[in-house]
């Protein structure tokens, strides 16, 4: 039905997507997201170009507020749904590797 | 129950022969009752909800009426984000998340007098047709228990079915009110995308994703709509306005309107018992006065396609923020990137994992053009389709759901025959259209089967004024066997 193969290379699809899975779990996946852009593929059906972009229903483009400061969320309450924090900043590992 | 309706209560409150404290300890003994068996909730907020309900009796009593929800028992879908109430989207990535605001939809219900009684179970981030996806243990129909309420929304659908909420609130991204209402026998509706902000809605796919409610008739559902739509500068896709009056048709029979039978929305995969309540309904509505003719739309037939690719791919993109950084679950590593990627891979579930990982793969180097580009395409072509029907019809009609209620477990190995679930409610999503299911009988074994009304971008008028007539032509009775009754 699809013009062209679906290869997954889902060990890196995994990788992209910042999962950790398993050899199981990718094998797994793999095979049913073969299932799924097999039926997904459908859509190369599609014949001729359609006259419209697909976009806002009501044609609304971007909408921008006014460049005026209001108040925002308190920094202590957010922090506090935070994993880990320390004095008004989240805390992750080190990013840069140090000698 | 003291009412069976929103705006019977709303009456009975104003007349002053029951309260908001009433109508609320009403809701919490039905919940009660029935929650060991259908397990509706996740979040149930009694203490929240009787200080809410005690200040809109003194509201009403020093004259302040703050509209149709005033006083009004309403449960909201557990991923809306509700001050100070746990807020997980049925995740354990979300397990004891307090969000530090109310979504605009909750400050709009607050403001408007509503008692919020707590967060119902849905499939984890919206995304499932069954409510199984649920971190927290599945919802089961008040119809019968051996089967799934439907979903997304499923929790939202039960609670109004069973009766322990006279309204909820859910969302739609590709069915996921329509089909559990259908499901449920109760009356669920997705408005014109833009309409309901989506400000504090946690996002499955922006540009699918809209806020409706359920409710137990057509009334009260116009309503809890015009409770809750409008403009706000917080979410940059809501539209300004002008918004029509949903209540404005309800009463004005359908005499003269042009209705269309959807082609493609019958036939392979129907059961036939929905097949013939459909046609039963079209039937009694062209009796009625309306022009009933066949209209065909080719490219609902690849629209699900479509769905399963744009969904996932806005999802993969939203769920990014899940990194264990900022709030939720973390699971710790020693860098950065191993601790966000094993925080996602033991803070996901199996389905959130799956679409994920499609979405990823159909917005990667290679595959973009044919996958993600060509849905969009179709996307477009869809809404010509719809455009070249409006021109013709006032409103679509079809089945809600190809298929009553399910045995719970029955599709959950299966993504793909769960997906097909949805295959009458995704082109309205994928158009940006309002559309309704609404209660229509029941099959030989009981279960309720639901008929859709989708009409134009801003046709909620004429939307609710069709549903208003199925449901007086239909006359169903909301009537699932009371579980627990006897305890």
């Amino acid at each position: 039905m699809h013009p062209m193969p679906i290869e997954i290379d889902i060990a890196h699809v995994a990788r992209l997507a910042r999962l950790e899975l398993s050899d199981d779990e990718l094998e797994s996946y793999k095979a049913q997201l073969g299932v799924i852009l097999e039926h997904a593929a459908r859509v190369q059906s599609l014949r001729g170009e359609p006259h419209v972009e697909a976009a806002h229903p009501l044609g609304l483009v971007n909408a921008f507020r006014e460049d005026t400061s209001r108040p925002s969320l308190d920094r202590d309450e957010v922090l506090a749904q935070a994993p880990s924090s320390l004095d008004g900043f989240f805390v992750v590992p080190p990013v840069l590797e140090v000698e | 129950m003291i009412a069976s309706s929103v705006s019977e209560a709303g009456r009975l409150l104003r007349s002053g022969e029951t309260t908001a404290l009433a109508l609320l300890e009403d809701a919490l003994d039905t919940a009660s009752r029935t929650e060991a068996q259908l397990h509706a909730f996740l979040t149930i907020d009694s203490d929240g909800a009787r200080e809410m309900a005690s200040q809109a009796d003194a509201d009403l009593a020093d004259g302040i009426d703050r509209g149709p929800l005033h006083g009004i028992p309403v449960a909201l879908k557990d991923n809306m984000c509700t001050r100070g109430v746990e807020t997980t989207a049925a995740s354990q990535m979300l397990a004891g998340y307090i969000p530090p605001y109310d979504a605009t939809v909750v400050a709009r219900l607050r403001s408007g007098g509503a008692v919020i009684t707590g967060k119902t179970n849905l499939d984890e981030f919206a995304m499932g047709s069954s409510t199984e996806n649920s971190a927290y243990g599945t919802t089961y129909n008040p119809w019968d228990l051996s089967r799934v309420p439907g979903g997304s929304s499923g929790g939202s659908a039960a609670a109004v079915a069973a009766g322990s909420s006279l309204l909820a609130y859910g969302s739609d991204t590709g069915g996921s009110i329509r089909q559990p209402a259908a499901l449920c026998g109760v009356v669920g509706m997705k408005p014109t995308y833009g309409t309901v902000s989506r400000y504090g809605l946690i996002a499955f796919a922006s540009s699918l994703d809209q806020i409706g409610p359920f409710a137990r008739t057509v009334e009260d559902s116009a309503l809890a709509l015009s409770s809750i739509w409008g403009h706000d500068p917080l979410d940059s896709t809501s539209y300004p306005g002008p918004y029509p009056d949903p209540t404005a048709a309800l009463d004005r029979g359908v005499d003269g309107l042009r209705v269309g039978v959807v082609t493609e929305l019958s036939g392979e995969g129907f059961e036939p018992a929905v097949e013939a309540a459909t046609a039963d309904m079209v039937a009694r509505l062209e009796k009625g006065g309306v022009e009933v003719s066949e209209v065909s739309l080719p490219t609902f037939d690849i629209a699900l396609s479509a769905y399963y690719l744009i969904a996932p791919a806005e999802a993969s993109s939203n769920l990014a923020r899940f990194d264990g950084i900022r709030y939720g679950l973390r699971v710790d590593g020693s860098t950065t990137e191993e601790l966000m990627a094993r925080t996602r891979a033991e803070g996901f579930g199996p389905e959130v994992t799956r679409r994920i990982l499609l979405g990823t793969y159909s917005l990667s180097a290679g595959y973009y053009d044919a996958f993600y580009g060509q849905a969009q395409r179709v996307r477009a072509a869809i809404q010509e389709d719809f455009a070249r029907a409006y021109a013709e019809v006032d409103v679509l009609v079809s089945p809600t759901s190809p298929t009553v209620a399910f045995e719970a477990g029955a599709r959950v190995a299966d993504p793909l025959a769960m997906y097909l679930s949805d295959i009458c409610n995704i082109p309205a999503n994928m158009a940006g259209h309002p559309a309704i299911s609404v209660p229509v009988g029941l099959d030989d074994a009981g279960l309720p089967i639901g008929f859709q009304v989708m009409a134009p971008a801003l046709g909620e008028e004429v939307m609710y004024q069709v549903a208003a007539e199925v449901e007086r032509l239909a006359a169903f009775s909301l009537s699932p066997p009371a579980h627990g009754a006897a305890s």
